[in-house]
């Protein structure tokens, strides 16, 4: 038993020692790993892609979900190489970051509001209804005013039970960002956050939860990742976009949000776009790294393994592959701007990507 | 040394890491706890308002331990008749039937399912049913939550309360029956006097596991962080609010939850000390 216990000790510490020489080898060393951590809406495209680039390229990287709260105190920290968040840091909290961090886009997501109507298909929502429905002050299915808006569709006398999250979720962040640019009733009441002070409704925990008890509950509406809803084959409604287009979530609509001009460092909100086409509860998802890599001694190979995979990650390859797992890819001036900051990232100054 | 000595050690050495545990934990609640009363004080207990969205934070927590008492209580209430003839039935009327076996089985088995399948059968089955009924239109709230955490320790308590009941000396028992006492005289004139404190604290076991209870509440009390207006009105538990709203938490609500988590440490010990003095004063 002891002597077990010893030959353990002694490949434990032969394991820490070749480590250490791992990380302090030179930049030609290609075995390096990286290890990431963020955002749960991305996750199921960040893993299929995961898995190709290991195939492909034989570098191994790691991704846990676990919030994007969790993925932006975890770059903070430095225990991984990035990050991901589906809600961009304010400037206030980038300055709270030990040193200048950039977001980089990977794909396009969507919140889309889901509804229980026995035989009812095709419901049109506008902003205004939005706002009655999620406010509470439209409590019933068959209200005029949503009638009006839905003729020739048979609305139930029922009462409307709106389903929200019950956990932080950046689901929730575009979904009542979305509702404060639209409501200024919803602003002053409620506003925007991962987590809200709720009018109304009850609350379910994750998309599955809320998409569950929608389904479980008739006359229930409430907000869904388009991801989610997309495979589980929800009934979701179309929306009256800013251009006054009722519009139905989808690959192509969700990327048309995407279309309008976009600040340089890609940290803007594209809920409530502009465009013709674009469905109006749309968002980037972001990976955040530091600009500058050469921090708590970490190799030059390190810093360029993981430039190399952001750099694929938002390339045609890694990008053709979204809308497999319901996500929409980033449209080619989103990709260009991403790769321009990119290229801004350095290693002790130097730039890391040519 | 001798095995004597040996065997003291061992029971002193856990003994001595259960009390770590105890103590650690409440200090390092208390530590991440402190910010959040620094910043409320007491209406941290008394607000009604848990407002999460950013510059506009504010936290009370009694909306959740309403909801935690109103469901508890509802399922002792529920519990204690059902709980306590199903425990007579077993251990005493229907002693030795082999239908009294099988319940006794049933009941151990129940008391071990997962909580989280009793949620899944509330969600699916007794809220719908609720539903059905006509008591509530969509089934969510204080009414469905406290009717499931009933059936959940419906058999905790009773399985505990038989125990208890069949350890009555059937000696005693057998000198009531000899002086022409009837069943019912035995049950209320020697049973229940011999096994009071112990039905008490079994009753007490089971309350605190309704307290704690999570999952299937969490499933079911619709997580509107509002204070219960009625029997069948929404609202939301200290178990479940942190269970829901931890991962994405940090800074002052962060230490909101466990500022809960130490309240519900609290009145978990409160509810253990109530127990201890009933089970002093009737015995």
């Amino acid at each position: 038993m002891k002597n077990l216990l010893v030959v353990l000790l002694i490949a434990a510490m032969f394991g820490a020692c070749s480590n250490g020489k791992k990380s302090a080898a030179d930049s030609s060393d290609k075995a390096v790993s990286i290890a990431a951590a963020g955002a749960t809406f991305p996750m199921p495209y960040y893993n299929m892609v995961i898995k190709n680039y290991i195939k492909e390229k034989g570098v191994l990287v790691t991704y846990g979900g676990i919030g994007s709260g969790g993925g932006i105190k975890s770059l903070k920290d430095k225990v991984v190489d990035f990050g991901a968040t589906d809600a961009y840091l304010s400037d206030e909290k980038m300055a709270a970051m030990p040193s200048e961090i950039v977001h980089i886009p990977t794909c396009l997501g969507a919140v889309v509001i889901a509804y229980n109507l026995e035989g009812v298909e095709g419901l049109k929502l506008t902003n205004e209804l939005l706002e009655g429905i999620f406010m509470g002050d439209i409590t019933k299915w068959n209200d005029s005013k949503i009638a009006a808006n839905n003729e020739g569709l048979n609305l139930p006398d029922q009462e409307i039970t709106f389903v929200h999250r019950s956990d932080g979720s950046g689901t929730t962040y575009i979904f009542s960002d979305f509702m404060t640019k639209i409501s200024t009733k919803w602003a002053d009441a409620v506003g925007t956050g991962k987590s809200l002070q709720w009018p109304v409704g009850i609350g379910a925990k994750g998309n599955p939860g809320v998409a569950g008890t929608i389904k479980s509950t008739p006359g229930a509406i409430g907000y869904v990742g388009s991801e989610y809803a997309f495979a589980q084959k929800i009934s979701y409604a179309m929306l009256k976009n800013a251009a006054g287009n009722y519009i139905e979530p989808s690959i192509e609509s969700i990327s048309a949000a995407a279309q309008g001009a976009m600040p340089e460092d890609t940290r803007v909100m594209l809920t409530n776009s502009d465009d013709a086409n674009a469905y109006p509860i749309s968002g980037f998802t972001w990976l955040i790294l530091y600009k500058e890599q050469a921090y708590d001694g970490r190799s030059k190979a390190q810093a360029q393994g993981t430039l190399e995979f952001l750099d694929w990650l938002i390339s045609e390859g890694a990008q053709s592959q979204a809308s497999k797992v319901n996500y929409a890819p980033l449209p080619e001036k989103a990709v260009a701007q991403a790769k321009t900051i990119l290229r801004s990232v350095t290693y002790n100054g130097e730039a890391l990507l040519k | 040394m001798k095995s004597d000595t040996i065997t003291k050690y061992v029971l002193l050495l856990s003994s001595l890491v259960i009390l770590l545990v105890s103590a650690g934990m409440i200090f390092s609640l208390l530590g991440d706890a402190i910010p959040v009363f620094e910043k409320f004080g007491w209406r941290f207990i008394i607000s009604t308002d848990w407002n999460p969205t950013e510059g506009r934070e504010s936290y009370g927590a009694l909306p959740f331990i309403a909801g935690t008492l109103s469901t508890s209580l509802l399922a002792l209430i529920i519990c204690l008749p059902m709980a306590f003839s199903t425990a007579l039935f077993i251990a005493e009327y229907f002693k030795k039937s082999s239908f009294s076996t099988v319940l006794s089985s049933m009941v151990d088995l129940l008391a071990g399912v997962p909580s989280i399948v009793y949620g899944l059968w509330g969600f699916y089955t007794l809220r719908p049913f609720i539903v059905s009924l006509g008591l509530d239109s969509q089934g969510y709230g204080i009414f469905t939550s406290g009717l499931i955490l009933a059936i959940m320790i419906i058999p905790y308590a009773t399985s505990l309360s038989a125990e208890i009941i069949a350890m009555v000396p059937n000696e005693l028992k057998e000198a009531a029956y000899a002086l022409g006492a009837t069943r019912m005289e035995v049950i209320f004139n020697v049973i229940l006097p011999n096994a009071r404190s112990g039905i008490i604290a079994s009753f007490i076991l089971a309350f605190g596991r309704a307290l704690g209870e999570t999952m299937a509440v969490t499933m079911l009390i619709g997580n509107a962080n509002i204070i219960p207006t009625g029997l069948f009105s929404t609202g939301n538990s200290m178990a479940s609010v942190i269970a829901n709203q931890f991962g994405e938490a940090d800074g002052l609500k962060m230490s909101a939850l466990i500022a809960i988590g130490l309240l519900l440490f609290v009145i978990t010990g409160i509810v253990n000390a109530i127990g201890k003095l009933v089970i002093k004063k009737l015995s």
